[in-house]
């Protein structure tokens, strides 16, 4: 059953749904990497809230002027004329007034969101159960969707697709380094105000689908998933925005093919997952890398100051080292050194004395600039650089046992 | 309006609305001044699923469960950010949206996958609250306040906000010095030896007592709003900290009781029938406070900044 939901084939809405879902969610995840990449995220909250009382007033417009109401494009309309102003509103308390950013979000987001509840009780007086579909705003409701719903998510997705790949370099570009750009000829502000526009194309767009509280996920999710996967920013907007398809989409089948699953949420949990899996498992991101990364440092640390007391014939009363030193062969359980490990505590002796030489002599400096207590030498000197310092320091010497 | 009619209809939602209102505009303020702002924001999205997930555990809607439910999730929200940001090395404000979306999500998800269709538990109730209903039915005029059995009808939701107002000012009465001194300079608090990670956690669950008890009886919205309106408004007011508490607190008195009255009796002055919502009405006057401060204010611009 799920499957026949994932590959499309159950039904004409379920397909339309699904459809246009993972376009949404494609375009989501591209346009929210360069807003969090600029430190931005949360401005999509302020954008999606505010696409309220534009929805109320193309609603109450349209009841004027003799229509429907509930015309998709005209409220899509409405709530991206708010949110725009929304939007000025924010960069404007920002750069004007002493107020914080996020002061400003949140003062935009809550004033808002609540005049459009103002408006939508004012709707709900007005013509009685012609309202009905605004409600879905808030949380979407795909349910009732139509082709021409749908077409206009699937065309405004694929728009926004499109105007990411146009302006990726300058966006690139903004998000690294605003100085730079700058002097490039690039208008920051303006840019800006693009990179926002976009996310509030795909705000606007996926009002119907995941409602304007969820939203805010599809845009922020998948970029700091994609995050750990990689270090280009290239990289980057691909897998954001197919994480971003892959959750839009797998959520969409679920709730088609399961009852009392609402599209939205389940895409948002969908999507946190994906982020849940990056967050453990990520190559050198993810935290059991990072764990394992850090005991493999523990291991090298301890050894390595094992193998120094072993050499200077101190005894070793820390347990994690003593069991290392015995895993390794190099010394019996009292913590007396075998031969193999007299053999090495020599050569981490000898080694150290190597560094020695290396870091006081300005011929070796870029090398000297390596030293870290862990890294053999051998990494770092050829083979005949050794032999020279080694002449300095003179043969070897006994190992005191 | 005779007392006949204002007691029992319009003073307890109106003074509900303010004691609400205070109760979050006061740690507002530290929220503002250490940009944690949009904490409120998060706090609020997530009471939704902390009181789904005490419906589902308990099977009643009750108050006391839910608002443990609620702050529950408040305690979660606030550490699963700090997990991520911490784990994931991912910017705060990113951290905090994945969170919030994430639980509002699991909340919607809970509320349609449970059989709650006969009990008063939906979402649009847990943004708009229901401030109106709040009604005083024992009371018959100005003489009720004096009437100890009238007395004992009073809305359930007006003790609470009371205790979670008076617990929010004890609160601020206690750790005044350190607080104020780990918002300005975290460094110099610490070397006073002040433990500002801890406080910080603190300052965060009293603001989530004062959303979870506000949000209970006014919906999410005025709580949002609440949290950053008045004190950013009051920031730019003045340059001293306990001016600016005073500032909030007028401007959240100011909020709450002017929108309740346009959100009551607007429409009536209009010529329309019905009244609108009082919770939405609240935020919108908190926000045209807040756009006339911007453009009026004596300390609009930044310290330094020309003056435009």
């Amino acid at each position: 059953m799920f499957w026949n939901a994932l590959t499309l084939q159950l039904g004409y809405n379920a397909t339309l749904v699904t459809i246009g879902a993972t376009l949404l969610g494609i375009a989501a995840g591209v346009t929210g990497t360069f807003l969090y990449l600029r430190k931005r995220a949360l401005v999509s909250d302020a954008i999606s809230h505010a696409t309220l009382p534009g929805v109320g007033i193309a609603f109450m417009l349209m009841v004027l002027l003799g229509g429907d109401g509930r015309a998709l494009s005209g409220l899509l309309f409405g709530a991206a004329v708010s949110s725009w102003i929304g939007l000025l509103c924010v960069s404007w308390l920002t750069r004007f007034t002493r107020l914080s950013e996020d002061a400003a979000i949140g003062a935009v987001l809550s004033v808002f969101f609540g005049f459009g509840i103002v408006l939508l009780t004012v709707i709900q007086t007005m013509g009685a159960g012609r309202a009905a579909g605004l409600e879905g705003f808030l949380l979407g409701s795909t349910a009732g969707m139509l082709f021409n719903d749908a077409l206009v998510i699937a065309g405004g997705g694929a728009l926004t697709l499109l105007a990411v790949l146009i302006l990726r370099r300058p966006m690139t570009l903004l998000a690294f380094d605003p100085e730079y750009a700058a002097s490039r000829g690039i208008n920051v502000g303006r840019m800006d105000l693009v990179i926002m526009a976009l996310a509030l194309a795909v705000t606007v767009i996926g009002l119907k689908v995941v409602g304007l509280i969820l939203i805010v996920a599809m845009l922020i999710i998948p970029p700091v998933t994609a995050r750990f996967w990689t270090e280009r920013t290239d990289h980057m907007v691909l897998i954001s925005g197919l994480c971003g398809g892959l959750a839009a989409w797998v959520g969409a089948a679920l709730s088609a093919f399961a009852p009392a699953m609402p599209t939205g949420p389940i895409i948002v949990l969908t999507s946190f997952a994906l982020f849940l899996v990056s967050l453990l498992l990520a190559p050198n991101r993810g935290i059991v890398a990072v764990y394992l990364r850090h005991v493999r440092f523990q291991r090298r640390v301890h050894m390595r100051q094992g193998l120094l007391a072993l050499a200077q014939g101190q005894p070793i009363y820390e347990g994690f080292t003593l069991r290392l030193l015995q895993r390794a062969g190099l010394s019996q359980a009292d913590g007396v050194a075998t031969d193999s490990g007299r053999a090495r505590a020599a050569k981490a002796l000898r080694d150290e004395k190597r560094w020695e030489l290396v870091r006081a002599d300005q011929a070796f400096e870029s090398a000297a600039a390596l030293y870290d207590g862990l890294r053999d030498i051998e990494t770092v000197l050829t083979g005949d650089q050794i032999s020279e310092i080694d002449q300095r320091i003179g043969g070897p010497q006994g190992v005191a046992t | 309006m005779s007392g006949e009619e204002f007691v029992p209809l319009s003073l307890t939602p109106m003074l509900i609305g303010v004691l609400a209102a205070v109760a979050c505009a006061l740690p507002g303020n530290f929220l503002v001044l250490r940009k944690q702002a949009l904490i409120g924001d998060a706090i609020s999205h997530v009471v939704l699923p902390g009181i789904v997930v005490a419906f589902l555990l308990t099977g009643m809607v009750a108050a006391a469960p839910m608002m443990l439910g609620a702050a529950g999730a408040a305690l979660v929200s606030v550490v699963m950010i700090e997990a991520i940001r911490r784990l994931g090395n991912i910017e705060p404000g990113a951290a905090m949206g994945l969170t919030f979306t994430t639980l509002f999500a699991t909340g919607v998800l809970l509320l349609e996958q449970s059989d709650t269709s006969t009990v008063h538990l939906d979402v649009e109730h847990a943004l708009y609250g229901n401030l109106e209903s709040l009604i005083w039915l024992d009371a018959i005029g100005w003489g009720s306040l004096l009437d100890p059995v009238a007395l004992a009808g009073l809305p359930p939701e007006l003790g609470r906000v009371v205790i979670a107002l008076l617990g929010v000012c004890a609160f601020l009465w206690l750790f005044w010095r350190p607080l104020v001194l780990s918002t300005f300079d975290e460094s110099f608090a610490q070397a006073m030896g002040v433990a500002t990670n801890r406080l910080g956690v603190a300052l965060v669950m009293v603001a989530a007592l004062a959303a979870v008890a506000a949000f209970d009886a006014v919906g999410s919205i005025i709580v949002i709003a609440m949290f950053i309106c008045p004190p950013s408004a009051a920031r730019l007011m003045t340059n001293r900290l306990e001016h600016q508490v005073a500032w909030s607190v007028v401007f959240a008195v100011l909020s709450a009781v002017l929108g309740y009255v346009f959100a009551g009796y607007g429409p009536l002055w209009l010529g329309f029938g019905n009244a609108v919502s009082a919770a939405g009405m609240i935020a919108t006057v908190s926000g045209v406070i807040l756009a006339f401060t911007a453009c009026f204010a004596p300390h609009r611009h930044r310290s330094g900044a020309p003056a435009v």
